[in-house]
């Protein structure tokens, strides 16, 4: 009986133990959820700001933006007291978590990411337009209409990315207009023996990638939706299904898997850039962000205007990076103060470029990084692009333009009835 | 041999799990309440500690839930630190002490994540429905807040008096003038100006710099200086403090009425009871709120023509998926473990470790090797092993279907093999003895003795199995997508698409935007599926051991 008297309290002692412990985690687990909440009270400034709460503004950015920033935030705080917090998310979750946070009052004050976010923001109320004044013109053109939604300003730009064709000049050392000549010239390669692919542009196995056909596409005069009075795109307008997309469609048909094979639907963004890299094709339609990994391994290459495949030019999609201002803001004077009057600098412009390697979307940062003429020629050839469409209708049109497109490519069905029935599916969509 | 003892070694594998917890309960249950005599000085020590530090964080947390003023939070984090001391601190109720810690992190990370996502079935939270009525009204008039065409940038000053604030203006001519919320534009003179022309100063007014600014912000943003006795004007608004624009809002809000207003066109915006502001002829603004909308999710899974028709086939699918995915791997590691269990086999260890490697490789870094090795024109298995041919092994719909499944197979074996191989050795070798005496063969041997008494044991295993394949979304979402799609909808559903991956799409994907609402009463289908599917395997699994006793 004494012996198992021992063992029992011995028993239940350790139980205890490993109670306690589980719930000591579990607390410290909601302290430190706690503890990040209030946090951003506790940063070093003036005290009537601490007393105010409103001595630090937090931005979420990516791991990518984030370096570029450094600069600007310090020299923020030394003028003016207030830290800029830089919050690293995922950028893939990042829009989403902004979104559901802040009706929250959790989330940041400032964002950064791509112009084509606005819409869906605004649907959401989730951020404030931002007044540019006088600086407006110191961007381009395409930056500015791009950030704008319903006619105001939602984002300070800083930076506009958008595709351009890269020749391999050793295989082909001449530039070409449209794509018929490219596709001669490509092929006159491949008979050669010097090259194995015509052209690459990856393909989305599931999706397909209407992104990147598109300036083909608006070449042949085919647009997804029409402009607004303001000059914004309307969702009551959608042109995608017009003559000019069904004839569009047939092209790319003929293009496709049971035509000519330039476009190739197995051909994925990673098997393009690999093919392009190992020197097998001297087309390789794509962005900047594939250029360093392209002079990295010492391909000659040059940066050609894109092709067209009708009597329009061919008008890229361009993407704007910006900063977007909370509409929950606790702190939207200093927020303000610091996009209005600190991002729009020349020398913030400046050093984003210079971490960051994305041409700026400042007139005068932009001729600085021009002297790269990698840099020039994507500028010019996005100074004729057209923005991203940023309405929330947009996306209703991705999943069903890429089935479709790749559909055809793959040779799949009639292209008129089925670009058609996909214009339906897309109206349907935004009808609601 | 008894059938008790096999009944025993049938069960120890199961009941591992829930081991630790039901042992001292049963001892407690039958012997009589036992009464606690104290604790040892080691025993005490480290009970205070423990305690303490629970209790020095308890205190924190409480005290910031205070300064947040998140009462309801506050009240039930106080009674949860009550509870866990009344718990550790009083003599006996060893069961409590033991099931406290799991409890509380079952209420927390799962008993509320499912009733709020339950909750959210009954909303039409999603894109467009993101918050409260007041935030949707507070963010439409942030946002028809319009400048005025063509009209002058204003540099401004901030200046106070008498605990009130004004603004300073300085026109693009170098005109001064001086405003507030309830004082129109007023031109003034002989204001001081720093090297760039702004007017920075008034005589009887003190200038604020830039930290009292930022201290005094919501006040300050909200100041509006009627430009004129015209409305049309606008208003002036600084944003940032420093500079000005003439506002005018595109809309305008009526509380009374509860109604927006078109500046321009007079139509007029009614809550139109389904979350938004809409004219009579239907027209609506995009920011709209969240409101309860009872059954309306529930509706629409079964009658939204774009969801109904894909609907059914992927249900049927993901049965099929999920029973194939079983019955495949658990044949495979049944076979295998069989194999691998002689006695005299040379190199045993060598083998096992090499067909446990695919459960250790992370399923959705799997999924997408297993993509790459599919692809018609690249892949290896059509240029290397099949020559160049072009087999679209994930392009359709039916060949993707035997994909997804052998990937599933690949993936999933090296579970069966574990558990199969662990449940044959407990089996008693003296029974395969006594029934070779007897004169069975090693089918018949397998098929009468070792699978009964294996399914003993296995059975809730592969229940199990059948609730995680139901769910299993990294396979079907890296591998295909849910691709190729079905062409009958205007979803983005396709041939592989299983319920989850469903869902997946409906509250983040592409297609039609975010719906959180409708996503949330499909996965409340999908429990009950399972949970029926489930509980009635479990039943049967119950008979399965009566038989055998």
């Amino acid at each position: 009986m004494k012996v198992q008297n021992t063992l029992t309290n011995g028993t239940s002692r350790r139980v205890f133990t490993a109670g306690a412990i589980s719930v000591v985690a579990a607390l410290a687990l909601s302290a430190c959820g706690g503890a990040a909440a209030t946090a951003p009270a506790t940063a070093t400034a003036k005290p009537d700001l601490k007393a105010s709460g409103a001595s630090t503004i937090t931005m979420w950015v990516d791991a990518e933006r984030s370096p570029a920033l450094k600069d600007i935030t310090a020299k923020f705080q030394a003028d003016t007291g207030i830290a800029v917090k830089l919050v690293v998310k995922d950028f893939a979750a990042v829009r989403d978590d902004f979104i559901t946070q802040v009706p929250t009052g959790k989330g940041p004050d400032l964002i950064v990411g791509p112009h084509d976010w606005v819409g869906k923001f605004v649907q959401n109320g989730v951020i404030a337009p931002v007044e540019l004044g006088d600086k407006k013109a110191g961007f381009q053109d395409s930056a500015v209409k791009a950030m704008t939604y319903n006619g105001s300003v939602y984002g300070v730009p800083y930076a506009i990315e958008n595709i351009a064709l890269l020749r391999n000049t050793d295989l082909v050392p001449q530039s070409a207009k449209t794509l018929d000549e490219v596709i001669a010239n490509g092929k006159k390669a491949v008979a050669d023996g010097k090259a194995k692919f015509p052209f690459l542009v990856g393909m989305d196995p599931k999706q397909g990638d209407p992104y990147h056909l598109y300036p083909l596409q608006s070449s042949m005069g085919s647009e997804v939706f029409g402009k607004a009075a303001d000059g914004g795109y309307d969702p009551k307008q959608l042109l995608i299904g017009d003559a000019a997309g069904v004839a569009f469609a047939k092209k790319l048909a003929a293009w496709g898997d049971a035509g000519e094979k330039i476009i190739n639907s197995n051909i994925t963004g990673d098997i393009a850039k690999e093919k392009f890299l190992a020197g097998e094709s001297p087309y390789y339609l794509t962005g900047p962000w594939n250029v360093p990994d392209v002079q990295k391994k010492g391909i000659k290459f040059a940066v050609d205007e894109l092709p067209t495949a009708g009597d329009k030019p061919a008008q890229p999609f361009i993407g704007v990076n910006g900063f977007f201002i909370s509409a929950k803001s606790a702190n939207a004077l200093a927020t303000n103060e610091f996009v209005t009057n600190y991002l729009t600098t020349e020398a913030a412009q400046d050093s984003m470029y210079k971490a960051g390697g994305r041409p700026p979307a400042l007139k005068a940062s932009f001729e600085k990084a021009a002297s790269d003429p990698v840099v020039a020629a994507f500028g010019k050839i996005g100074a004729a692009g057209v923005p991203m469409p940023a309405i929330p209708e947009m996306s209703a049109v991705w999943a069903d333009w890429g089935a479709t497109e790749l559909a055809l490519i793959k040779g799949q069905g009639d292209p008129a009835a089925d670009w058609a029935k996909m214009a339906a599916s897309i109206k349907a969509k935004i009808a609601g | 041999m008894t059938d008790t003892e096999l009944r025993q070694a049938g069960d120890s594998a199961p009941a591992a799990p829930g081991g630790p917890a039901r042992t001292p309960s049963r001892k407690l249950n039958g012997s009589r309440r036992r009464t606690f005599g104290p604790d040892t000085t080691k025993g005490t020590i480290a009970k205070i500690v423990l305690l303490g530090l629970v209790d020095a964080v308890a205190v924190y947390v409480l005290m910031m839930l205070f300064l947040s003023q998140s009462w309801g939070a506050l009240a039930v984090s106080a009674v949860v630190v009550a509870a866990i001391n009344w718990i550790y601190l009083r003599k006996g109720g060893l069961p409590a002490k033991y099931l406290a810690p799991g409890v509380l992190f079952l209420l927390v990370f799962q008993v509320f994540v499912v009733l709020f996502s339950g909750y959210i079935a009954f909303t039409n939270y999603g894109d467009g429905h993101n918050s409260t009525k007041d935030d949707a009204i507070a963010a439409i008039q942030l946002t028809a807040q319009k400048r005025v065409p063509d009209s002058p940038a204003y540099k401004a000053a901030v200046l106070s008096k008498d605990g009130s604030f004004y603004l300073l203006f300085t026109d693009p001519d170098g005109r001064t003038s001086l405003g507030s919320t309830g004082t129109p534009l007023e031109q003034v003179s002989g204001a001081g100006t720093d090297s760039t022309g702004k007017a920075n100063a008034l005589a009887g007014y003190r200038t604020l710099n830039f930290q009292e600014i930022v201290a005094n912000q919501q006040q300050i943003l909200g100041i509006t200086v009627p430009v004129s006795a015209d409305p049309a004007d606008g208003t002036l608004r600084t944003a940032d403090g420093s500079s000005a624009y003439q506002f005018k809002p595109a809309l305008e809000y009526d509380a009374d009425a509860g109604t927006f207003t078109d500046t321009d066109t007079g139509s007029v915006y009614r809550d139109n009871g389904k979350g938004a502001f809409a004219t009579d002829s239907g027209e609506t603004l995009t920011t709209g709120w969240k409101i309860d909308v009872g059954m309306e999710n529930f509706a629409r899974a079964f009658t939204d023509p774009s969801l109904r028709g894909p609907l059914l086939g992927v249900i049927l699918w993901t049965f099929t998926f999920a029973v194939a995915s079983v019955a495949l791997t658990f044949a495979l590691g049944l076979f295998l473990a069989i194999t691998f269990n002689r006695e005299d086999l040379r190199g045993k260890k060598i083998y096992r470790i090499l067909m446990i490697l695919p459960y250790a490789f992370p399923a959705f870094l799997s999924g997408l090797v297993w993509s790459g090795i599919l692809n018609p024109q690249f892949g290896w298995l059509n240029q290397t092993l099949l020559g160049g041919a072009t087999i679209g092994w994930l392009t359709d719909p039916v060949l993707a279907k035997i994909s997804v499944l052998v990937v599933n197979l690949w993936l999933g074996f090296p579970y069966m093999f574990l558990v199969c191989t662990g449940a044959l050795q407990s089996l008693p070798t003296e029974l395969d003895e006594a029934a070779r005496m007897d004169g069975a063969g090693p089918w018949r041997v397998f098929r009468s003795i070792k699978l009964p008494l294996l399914l003993v044991s296995i059975a809730p295993l592969l229940i199990s199995s059948f609730a995680f394949n139901f769910n299993n979304f990294n396979v079907i979402f890296m591998l295909t997508g849910g691709g190729p799609r079905f062409a009958d909808t205007d979803r983005d559903i396709g041939a592989t698409d299983i319920l989850i991956t469903l869902v997946y799409k409906v509250a983040f994907g592409q297609g039609t935007g975010r719906d959180y609402g409708l996503a949330s009463a499909l996965a409340i289908i999908i429990f009950i599926i399972v949970a029926t599917v489930s509980a009635i395997s479990f039943k049967q699994t119950k008979a399965l051991e009566e038989v055998n006793s």
